[in-house]
């Protein structure tokens, strides 16, 4: 018999990169699911096309271009269609969403090195790509199938947005909202944002089972509460309130899937806070003064630049060093 | 058209401004250096290999220009050709070095030297050296992780695939000695490239006794001491059960490769094969006759003595 | 109320102490014991013995080689056959002295009966003597000479002495077994300690995962409370599960809120921390006269089916002893010296058990085989992991480079090489093998710049 002989430690634990992306594959399945639920079989198309091709790209660059082993195999790609596809209105055509995969995987994550070595977020730069190249499309949402009154053109945030811009009063459009249907049906909006219950269990199963630490996306929460709290304090007629935009628009998704990604938060929890506060404000300042309705895909991104100096600047306390 | 010309002249005095103000900085920050140094430094290869001791070319040509002579100043990656240049351009005389090449002593390929565990850590021979003594009986050979390899910045080194063991393309090897310090076992030592590039090592550096050395590898040196015997011009020596080649003294004449029981001493570059039984035959030829001339000899005091 | 733990990083793996129920059985004696001269850190110590000799159990057959250094005594009785270098369990030659046994025949005037003495003498000297000739080290894995330890440096002060029963390894359960089994005389060898070091406070500290151990230790300090106030101030502190526990450095932050500086020893934040192993050493070195020739060993694994926990003598091959216990099985494919986390893998199956030997261990290639390393997602479970709060990703991309500068200034010297970060990679990036190379070289520049500090001031007087 010949021993086997390497350093300590022997064992190992049960982590691995594959466990912990499909760990979130499975959190995400349940507003996944809702998604289609409510949008019919055209949302599972954009999922299933969104998906499918990013973990295509991602073959074929290690493959064919870089002539190395396949990376599919970590899911990785699986998490970042997944994402994309769920950032995306349901009526969005199957082109428009593979030509988002490319730019995802192909730039925002294969030019850099391929996984853990991307600046940005994948599937956000795919979904602000489409969204600064197609604004007709990626703008024009419309409600959900299974609704009677089924209509076009306008998400809660956008109303609000065009109040802001016009000057009328935001409570006009807001009153239209019970806080309780946004909860479990987010009218409007990307396809992936419907059901903020069904994210927030599957934020919950990644927190339980370790996967992720909650500070980020509870710092992210708490300064839009604040931020919003002090505007709508200031001016209620001017600025939404607090619960409103904690559940309207991308928040929930982004704060729990997008902004908790590995590769781009920063490592230690004291840089995971800052990050969050930078996201939080970042997104209210973009609703309430930008001339996009929604800020946290530029939010998130904007704050994923700031991730190498808030690793270097927030550093774990050492042992036994003052 | 008015526009067009507001904009060149601001422009143009923008840049003028600010490159009176480049100007003004050069010149107060300027800092006066020998231009010898840039001389030197052009002349040097440019690999910042650090194999003369210095940090890079740059701090190597710094330190040329300030020493007295160029004694311990070196580029062995340059070689006799750039230290003439190097030397005519200070002005100072050099020796010339004999052109020396990397070898790698250890023999233990698969075949020779059987693995008896396996190493399951990271390929590195650094941690696997620092972790125990190897995945084979011999605790000074090869670890066969190729640490060389990645030392070598011209390309020199490769691992051989059948044997395991790293192989110096000669051609490429410019003696800088990155692989001599990467070794953990110090097995890769630089020796002189010899005429026409030929050359004779012991290839083991294995100091356990004879048995414990060959039951651990095949083509160990075992220290048995007959090539020192073998050889007549004194260039080896054998110290902690390992012969050495001292490859100033050695004359090719490859007579030990002939003797060596193990096969544990190698040649490279020569351009006839060595014929080992007809050398051996030969060798133990002179030797009966050199016994037989020293008890002629001794029979002949003897009988002196006895008169 | 939480149970007290250290305050930053550590991993939680399953506590798998399969062998807990079995009672430490002595393991017969081996032909022949090979007692390596080098099983301290410090100085090997220099052998008292020639080649023909004949010796008796107990014997000193080395001496110190230095101030932090041991003795090393006979473990069996008969003849010295060789004193040569052996092989270690690494495969490294290391001098050992080899004694063919005869019989069992110890040392005049060591008490071998179970008969418990509960008086500790009053004379701290040669209390401290008799530890210094038995030869104890500690026994918790460093084996750092106990005298040693013991004599605090002047200027520092001895403000808790704490006793290390965590046995936070995996697998292990010598500890344990003491702890049960021979907790009277653990808990005496506890108080000769704390004597010793001027009768300061004592705390034993058990995981929680040991209930029988906690309820037991405490019972018999209440016990012996009464019969001695020798006893007062000892007393058991039950801590949370987690690893690295047992390291100093840890307990000790558990224990006492304390955090011992880079490079300084536990001494400069008042503690003193001992292993259980070594308090029952203490123990028969001071009361019984007998000095450190055995130890308890576990032997153990899932695929291993004789678990057990064997008195075994120093210097006993380890083949003899899984021979002993049936072999190792065929799904066995790693050896380990000690526990999984820590425990060195052994390379040689020849080589002797040392006087720190706490266990061995069998693991299954399914077990133990790294996974193939990808790269890596920076999730930082490494850095959340590091008890020292050290950012093992960085740290090997700075080792990989060789850039030692920034390895001395992130504190690479810091790394108690526990593989809590190896542990936790789910990219299987061999973070401590890399680590390791960065340590040992941040270390040797410390120690180049303090020599070289030195000589200047030499150099200036």
């Amino acid at each position: 018999m010949k021993l086997l002989v390497s350093p300590n430690p022997h064992i190992h634990s049960k982590w691995s990169t594959r466990s912990l992306m499909t760990d979130v594959v499975i959190a995400l399945l349940p507003a996944a699911i809702c998604s289609v639920v409510f949008y019919g079989w055209r949302e599972a198309l954009v999922l299933a096309v969104s998906v499918l091709s990013c973990v295509g790209f991602e073959w074929l660059i290690t493959r064919g271009l870089m002539k190395q082993k396949s990376t599919i195999c970590d899911m990785s790609a699986v998490v970042t269609g997944l994402l994309l596809g769920m950032n995306l209105p349901f009526t969005t055509p199957w082109w428009m969403v593979m030509t988002g995969a490319l730019v995802a995987i192909g730039i925002a994550k294969m030019t850099f090195g391929g996984l853990g070595q991307n600046v940005f977020n994948p599937a956000l730069v795919g979904r602000v790509f489409l969204l600064v190249s197609f604004p007709a499309v990626m703008t024009t949402w419309v409600g959900p199938v299974h609704f009677a009154d089924a209509y076009t053109g306008s998400t809660p945030l956008s109303s609000v947005n065009e109040a802001i811009l016009n000057g009328t009063p935001v409570t006009e459009i807001t009153s239209q909202y019970s806080y309780g249907s946004m909860l479990l049906a987010n009218l409007g909006g990307s396809a992936g944002e419907i059901c903020a219950l069904a994210l927030l269990l599957g934020f919950v199963y990644l927190c339980v089972r370790k996967v992720i630490k909650p500070w980020i996306t509870l710092s992210i929460f708490a300064t839009v509460a604040l931020t919003s709290l002090i505007f709508w304090g200031v001016d209620s007629a001017r600025f939404t309130d607090p619960a409103f935009n904690l559940l309207s628009g991308g928040l929930i998704l982004g704060a729990c899937f997008m902004a908790t990604d590995y590769v781009t938060s920063p490592m230690s929890t004291k840089g995971g806070i800052i990050f969050g506060i930078g996201i939080g404000f970042l997104t209210m300042m973009i609703r309430y003064f930008g001339s996009y309705p929604e800020g946290v895909s530029f939010a998130i991104l904007i704050m994923n630049a700031f991730v190498p100096l808030l690793n270097r600047w927030f550093k774990q306390k050492k042992f036994g060093r003052a | 058209m008015n526009t067009i010309w507001t904009t060149i002249a601001i422009i143009s005095l923008i840049g003028l401004v600010l490159a009176l103000v480049l100007y003004l900085v050069a010149e107060k920050f300027k800092v006066v250096e020998d231009p010898r140094i840039d001389d030197v430094e052009k002349v040097m290869p440019g690999a910042n290999c650090g194999g003369c001791g210095f940090a890079g070319c740059r701090a190597f040509a710094e330190a040329a220009v300030k020493a007295p002579n160029l004694d311990n100043n070196f580029c062995p990656v340059g070689g006799n050709e750039t230290m003439a240049k190097v030397a005519a351009i200070l002005g100072y005389e050099v020796k010339e070095k004999a052109p020396m090449v990397a070898v790698v002593r250890c023999n233990g390929s698969c075949a020779n030297r059987p693995t008896v565990n396996t190493y399951g850590g990271f390929a590195s021979c650094r941690v696997k050296a620092t972790l125990y003594s190897g995945d084979t009986g011999c605790a000074f050979g090869c670890l066969g992780c190729g640490d060389c390899v990645a030392a070598c910045q011209f390309g020199a080194l490769s691992m051989d695939p059948e044997t395991g063991l790293p192989v110096v393309d000669e051609t490429k090897c410019t003696a800088c000695g990155a692989c001599t310090k990467a070794c953990p076992k110090g097995l890769i030592e630089l020796r002189a490239k010899g005429p026409r590039g030929m050359r004779v090592w012991v290839d083991c550096r294995n100091k356990d006794k004879g048995p414990a050395a060959k039951k651990a590898c095949a083509a160990a040196c075992i220290g048995c001491g007959i090539c020192a015997k073998t050889c007549r011009h004194e260039a080896i020596t054998v110290a902690d059960n390992i012969a050495y080649i001292d490859y100033n003294k050695c004359k090719l004449c490859r007579e030990c490769i002939a003797m060596c029981p193990t096969g544990a001493i190698h040649e490279s570059g020569f351009p006839k094969p060595l014929d080992k039984e007809a050398t051996k035959a030969r060798i133990l030829e002179r030797q009966k006759k050199e016994r037989e001339a020293a008890a002629a000899a001794a029979k002949t005091t003897e009988e002196k003595k006895d008169a | 109320m939480r149970k007290p733990t250290f305050s930053i990083g550590g991993v939680h793996p399953h506590d798998s102490k399969i062998s807990r129920e079995c009672r430490v059985e002595p393991m017969p004696l081996p032909d022949s014991a090979y007692i390596a001269v080098a099983q301290h850190i410090g100085a090997p110590a220099k052998p008292l013995v020639a080649v023909g000799d004949k010796v008796k159990v107990g014997q000193p057959i080395a001496e110190p080689g230095g101030f932090v250094s041991a003795f090393i005594h006979a473990s069996v009785s008969g003849t010295v056959k060789s004193i040569a270098p052996r092989a270690d369990l690494a495969g490294n030659p290391v001098m050992t002295i080899e004694i063919a046994r005869e019989g069992d025949e110890w040392m005049e005037g060591i008490d071998l009966s179970d008969t418990l003495v509960t008086e500790i003498p009053d004379d701290n000297k040669a209390i401290l003597d008799k530890i210094r000739l038995g030869g104890i080290v500690g026994l918790g894995g460093a084996t750092f000479p106990t005298h040693v330890k013991l004599s605090p440096p002047p200027g520092s002060k001895c403000e808790r002495l704490i006793i290390n029963g965590c046995e936070c390894e995996p697998y292990l359960t010598s500890d344990f077994r003491c702890l049960l089994e021979k907790g009277e005389q653990v808990v005496i060898g506890a108080a000769i300690l704390k004597q010793v070091l001027g009768g300061v406070p004592c705390t034993v500290a058990i995981e929680e995962n040991k209930p029988e151990a906690i309820a037991h230790i405490g019972e018999v300090i209440a016990r012996l409370r009464k019969q001695s106030p020798k006893y007062d101030g000892i007393e058991v502190m039950v801590m949370k599960m987690r690893y690295p526990q047992g390291g100093e450095k840890q307990l000790i932050d558990a224990v006492m809120h304390r955090q011992v500086g880079s490079g300084a020893l536990p001494i400069s934040v008042g503690a003193v921390v001992q292993n259980v192993g070594t308090a029952l050493a203490v123990y028969d070195a001071v009361l019984k006269n007998k000095p450190l020739v055995d130890n308890t060993l576990t032997v153990t694994g899932e695929c291993f089916p004789h678990q057990a926990n064997l008195l075994v003598r120093v210097g006993t091959p380890l083949r003899t002893i899984l021979e002993h216990l049936g072999g190792i099985p065929d799904e066995a494919v790693k050896v380990i010296s000690g526990g999984p986390m820590m425990g060195k893998a052994v390379a040689n199956l020849d080589a002797a058990t040392l006087k720190g030997t706490s266990a061995l261990l069998l693991l299954t290639e399914k077990q133990t085989a790294r996974g193939e390393e990808g790269p890596c997602i920076r999730c930082g479970k490494c850095a959340e992991a590091c008890p020292m709060g050290l950012e093992p990703f960085l740290l090997q991309k700075l080792s990989r480079i060789g850039d030692v500068e920034a390895l001395e200034a992130n504190a690479a010297q810091d790394c108690i090489e526990c593989g809590c970060c190896l542990y936790s990679c789910p990219a299987n990036i061999p973070l401590l093998d890399i680590i390791r190379l960065g340590k040992a070289d941040a270390m040797k520049a410390i120690r180049e710049r303090a020599a070289a500090a030195k000589a200047a001031a030499e150099a200036a007087k």
